[in-house]
């Protein structure tokens, strides 16, 4: 029987609990030095250790260490003296050595928290989700599954595997349960993800791109009825791949669990995976038993031990939080609260703030980004990011538009040819020879006033002594207190003497 | 010429008197005359081998500084990945399957010129005592063709035994090279944890696994010893520090004022006499030769087998995983509409020997849930134990001593139907791998009862390899003399060209 | 006494991913009690407050540089292969889901 999520709010308290997997950016893979590019040729990112070759032994990835204790630290984590990796043991053709490098029982950061705020019926709100844990793992290889109608696993006749992504370096970032969200759930949820991508991306620590899996959400859920202590059995959501199927996931959920429950079933304890198609969750294959991951600490890397002053230096380093520096930013631009909710919506906060930052107008930014940009994106159906204009293109454009050299008008013409890879401001102006057209009455009174002022020099130029020209030109653009285009004005002054020009 | 000792073929090369390629021929030849009853070898890369000493020829030739095992040829354990040449360590699963690296030790071998003349027999996975549990077939004792070589190292201690190489590269995760070393009549050094690196040794138990050397003599071992050693990068728990002087402890053995702790757990019961009475004579020996002898206390010893039989499996249960199948090796049961999970399990079946078997699935019996702390957690704790005892006793002592085997050689098929009885095989040099410490065996004489080759155990502190080579000279060098002669010198000839 | 029964075994067997034929469950079953037997030594001490060892050398913090070095090649990844299609290793149907 179909509910609508007033009745489920009424009636239950949803409790979650988020666990999201990153892809660190580093160069080289977590245990070996294969490359970690994306999309290359099948098995050319591949070696001995992330093939799991019999002898091979992996060896640990400097900066990804440091890459997961700047995460804790910026989710106001502590940072483990000393943690161990683990081996989580379980079969699977996608792992080359059928058991997963990871952390277990000591990670390397714990019992952090991430502030968000939501807007709300009664204005912004506040909510605290609280971290467990962040801790290093490896990624798996990649299967295409061939034969079967979908290419999903299910009737395909057999797969193939690429281990290109096996051995990525992940840090899985684990929350406490997160009670009292109430109907705000699926939206505390969405912030929360949101707030993480943008302190990861201000880390520098991974691409943080959620379509392409750099950042992997699984949402666990439950209800219990209000004013029930007791925990209601969780479903676990899996392929969450966007911010807005984080919300739609745990309200699809919500509903699901509900109805399930006044129709007085039992919620089974298990994983289910997102559908972006229908915004529903369908279940996964269940295991014939629960899975026994024979945990034991990894004997071929030795423990992780991060010297205090180590610590400190990265805790130094950290970039401002995300949520103060919009605040700051907000301010400091005078931007208002719609403006500034559509900048962070569209995602422009970094590449405005580094165009203000190259001498932009920090207004004129934000509506070059937010509006021709941002129009010629969806046009090509692609992220303002993955344009080929830069926040230098768009302070030069702002500058020339400053300088008189464009109109607005011509301004999105410029825009529109760096996008098309013609080159930077300055080269399409020049191709395209565009070119403001000056109020050529202003200079011709100039030029005329100064003519009969020196009217020799004036008739050496008549007589084709051009040379003389250039002191003519002096004195006009002195007199239009320098803001004529001198190479205007030479046009026009050789046209009024008489003179052709080339 | 194979008669010699390693660093007689390292001089005679140097002064032009043999060339690396004669010598590997006559090694080849020795190989091909004797291996159909040794059965040491699984792989003899005559042409990679001759090649190879063709080019350390050429290179004497146009003056190239060598080091002095460049042209001595050398008997690898198959554990050890060796690019483009089958590497099965002992099992079945792996048939065919050739590496595309070399293991560090096999890329410092190249690097030093040694010629590998093949592939040595193992037990599978380096599990076991006795090389029986190859996936090919067992290996002979030269000494007496029915009994074992040990292991699971015999393929490489019964090469060196049986003059088929000088020297030879074994494993060591519970006395793999001591053991085996003990009986066929060799030296056979585990080096410390941590001072050769894993890199392509193909893991049994990560945490005890380590390669070393075999020689006929204190010195070749030494020699070998060196040129495998040293840091490596791509093994985590490769120890940075400077390489022991092994070679130079081994050209000047003396024990004058060292204290020799005798580890009162490791004798008396389950011991056999003739193993006792060696074991007491060399004592004598190092004696008289001016050394103090003490008696040490190690009480948790008596636990260590218990930890290791649940280290090892736990280990070895995970490293084992990676042969699904699926990328390398072999498999089974790929039939119509088979699935990738039936394969896995198919291949497994058929491609894991018995004990290999035996020992994952007691490996994942520890390890699961509910049970680690009683097996697995508990042995990591008798460990600690074990390394406590190992450290008060060296407080006592410079160097620590016990037989290498309680047995001499026993009789193939013996105790292959007896798990347990083949465990005991490692009692006395099990507690050196779960302490991460490094030992010798050196022959010590000939059982009275059986006149079988008896090894004689040396323990020393990590990174202190040196004085392994040390007391094991001196007491050498003295036993030669009683003898007049080296112990293998009285080795069967097995009717093969001398 | 401890023992695992033949469906213990079974189990385990399972969990190993090793398909074993009825002989060699019964007759792993009826060995392993005294198997468990000898490793349940390590019982019989009190080892309340002892801390456990993991790694023989007191070793902490290696690490390698976060620098590319050449892989394997194509041909070289896929040499031991026993199947393999369009430069990946081919495999039969997966039953499994992914973790
Ligand atoms: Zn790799």
């Amino acid at each position: 029987m179909a509910l609508s999520y007033d009745d489920v709010i009424a009636k239950y308290e949803p409790v979650l609990g988020l666990e999201v997997h990153v892809e660190l950016n580093t160069e080289s893979k977590m245990f070996c030095s294969c490359s970690t590019t994306f999309g290359g040729e099948p098995n050319t990112q591949t070696c001995p250790v992330c093939l799991a070759l019999p002898g091979a032994l992996p060896v640990v990835n400097a900066k990804a260490i440091e890459s997961s204790i700047l995460i804790g630290l910026a989710l106001n984590c502590k940072i483990a003296p000393y943690s161990r990796f683990s081996r989580k043991n379980y079969f699977y053709p996608d792992m080359p050595k059928n058991f997963q490098i990871s952390q277990y029982d000591e990670p390397i950061c714990f019992d952090g928290y991430v502030d968000v705020e939501i807007e709300t019926e009664e204005g912004p709100k506040q909510f605290r989700i609280e971290i467990e844990r962040v801790h290093m793992e490896e990624d798996t290889g990649k299967s295409l599954h061939v034969g079967g109608a979908t290419g999903r696993i299910h009737g395909a006749e057999y797969s193939l595997l690429d281990y290109n992504r096996a051995g990525i370096p992940l840090v899985e970032i684990v929350t406490k349960i997160v009670p009292g969200t109430g109907k705000y759930a699926p939206e505390v949820a969405k912030a929360y993800v949101a707030e993480l991508r943008d302190i990861l991306r201000g880390l520098k620590v991974s691409d943080v791109k959620m379509e392409q899996g750099s950042l992997r959400c699984d949402a666990n859920v439950s209800l219990r009825l209000i004013g029930s202590g007791v925990l209601g059995t969780r479903s676990e959501t899996k392929n969450v791949n966007s911010l807005r199927s984080v919300e739609r996931a745990i309200r699809g959920e919500m509903i699901r669990h509900a109805e399930l429950l006044n129709d007085g079933q039992k919620v089974k304890q298990e994983t289910r995976h997102f559908q972006e198609e229908t915004g529903l969750t369908r279940s996964g294959r269940s295991k014939e038993q629960a899975e026994d991951y024979r945990y034991f600490p990894e004997p071929d890397l030795v423990p992780v031990a991060p010297a205090a002053t180590w610590i400190e230096e990265l805790r130094a380093q950290l970039p401002e939080r995300p949520s103060l520096r919009r605040k700051r930013l907000k301010e400091q631009w005078a931007v208002p609260d719609k403006e500034m909710a559509a900048m962070i919506n569209a995602d422009v906060l970094d590449i405005v703030e580094e165009t203000v930052l190259l001498g932009s107008d920090p207004t004129k930014a934000r509506t070059w980004w937010l509006g021709e940009i941002s129009r010629l994106a969806n046009e090509k159906d692609l992220a303002i990011a993955d344009l080929s204009i830069t926040p230098k293109d768009v302070a030069d454009i702002v500058a020339l538009i400053a300088a008189g050299e464009l109109t607005d008008k011509l301004a999105r013409q410029v825009v529109e040819g760096v996008i098309a890879g013609e080159g930077n401001p300055a080269e399409v102006v020049a191709k395209r020879g565009i070119k403001v057209v000056n109020d050529d009455g202003a200079l011709m009174a100039a030029i005329e006033k100064v003519c009969a002022e020196q009217s020799e020099t004036a008739d050496k130029v008549r007589n084709g002594h051009i040379p003389a020209a250039g002191a003519l030109i002096g004195a006009v653009m002195k007199e239009t207190k320098g803001q004529a285009d001198a190479a205007r004005v030479r046009e026009l002054l050789l046209g009024h003497l008489g003179q052709a020009t080339n | 010429m194979i008669n010699k000792t390693a660093a007689e073929m390292s001089n005679a090369l140097a002064k032009g008197e043999v060339t690396s390629v004669a010598l590997t021929k006559a090694h080849l030849d020795r190989i091909a005359d004797v291996d159909p009853k040794v059965k040491a070898f699984l792989h003899v890369d005559n042409e990679n081998a001759l090649a190879q000493a063709a080019a350390v020829d050429a290179d004497r030739a146009a003056g190239k500084a060598l080091g002095p095992l460049a042209g001595v040829p050398l008997a690898l354990k198959d554990v050890l990945a060796q690019k483009g040449v089958p590497t099965t360590a002992g099992s079945k699963i792996l048939q065919g399957w050739k590496p595309p690296y070399d293991s560090t030790v096999v890329a410092k071998l190249k690097a030093a010129g040694v010629v590998i003349l093949g592939k040595t027999n193992m037990d599978e996975f380096a599990m076991g005592s006795s090389t029986e549990n190859s996936g090919y077939g067992p290996t002979f004792n030269p000494w007496d063709l029915t009994r074992t070589p040990g292991g699971s190292s015999g393929g490489s201690a019964a090469a060196v035994s049986a003059f088929q190489a000088p020297i030879a590269i074994g494993s060591d995760t519970g006395g793999s090279i001591r053991q085996p070393a003990a009986l066929t009549g060799i030296v056979g050094v585990r080096p410390t944890y941590g001072a050769v690196s894993r890199y392509g040794l193909i893991a049994y138990s990560s945490s005890l696994d380590q390669a070393g050397p075999f020689g006929r003599t204190v010195l070749d071992t030494a020699m070998l010893h060196e040129v495998i050693s040293g840091h490596d990068p791509k093994d985590a728990t490769s120890i940075n520090a400077p390489v022991p002087a092994v070679v130079a402890a081994a050209k000047s053995g003396n024990v004058k004022g060292l204290k020799i702790g005798v580890i009162k757990q490791l004798q008396g019961s389950g011991y056999q006499t003739g193993v006792l009475a060696r074991f007491n004579e060399s004592l004598e020996i190092l004696a008289s030769l001016g050394a103090e002898i003490v008696e040490v206390d190690c009480p948790s010893f008596e636990f260590a087998l218990a930890a290791y039989y649940l280290i090892a499996p736990s280990e070895c249960s995970s490293n084992l995983a990676r042969f699904d199948a699926m990328r390398y090796g072999l498999r089974t049961g790929d039939v119509d509409g088979a699935s990738a999970e039936s394969v896995m399990n198919s291949t497994r079946e058929s491609g894991f020997g018995r004990e290999v078997k035996r020992r994952i699935i007691l490996g994942t019996y520890a390890l699961s849930s509910g049970y680690y702390d009683a097996y697995y957690g508990s042995a990591q704790k008798i460990r600690t134990l074990i390394i406590e005892d190992y450290k008060k006793a060296f407080t006592q002592a410079d160097v620590l001593v016990s037989p290498t085997s309680p047995i001499t050689a026993f009789k193939i098929g013996e105790k292959s139907e007896d798990p347990i009885a083949m465990y005991l095989a490692d009692v006395a040099t099990i507690p050196v791998n779960l302490a991460g410490i490094c030992g010798m065996s050196l022959p010590a004489g000939l059982a009275d009862e059986d006149n079988l080759p008896v090894g004689f155990q040396i323990m020393a502190p990590a990174m202190q390899d040196q004085r392994l080579y040390q007391v094991g000279a001196a007491l050498e060098a003295a036993l030669v003399t009683k003898w007049g002669g080296h112990l293998i010198s009285k080795a069967p000839a097995l009717g093969g060209a001398k | 006494m401890s023992s695992l029964s033949r469906d213990d075994v079974a189990k385990l067997a399972n969990l190993a991913r090793i398909e074993m034929t009825e002989d060699e469950l019964v007759n792993l079953a009826s060995q392993f009690g005294s198997i468990l037997d000898a490793v349940a030594r390590v019982q019989e001490l009190n080892l309340d407050g002892v801390k456990a060892t993991s790694h023989p050398q007191p070793l902490e913090n290696i690490f390698r540089q976060d620098v590319v070095l050449p892989s394997l090649s194509p041909d070289q990844a896929l040499s031991g292969a026993p199947a393999q299609e369009d430069q990946r290793f081919r495999v039969p149907q997966i039953l499994g889901e992914a973790e």
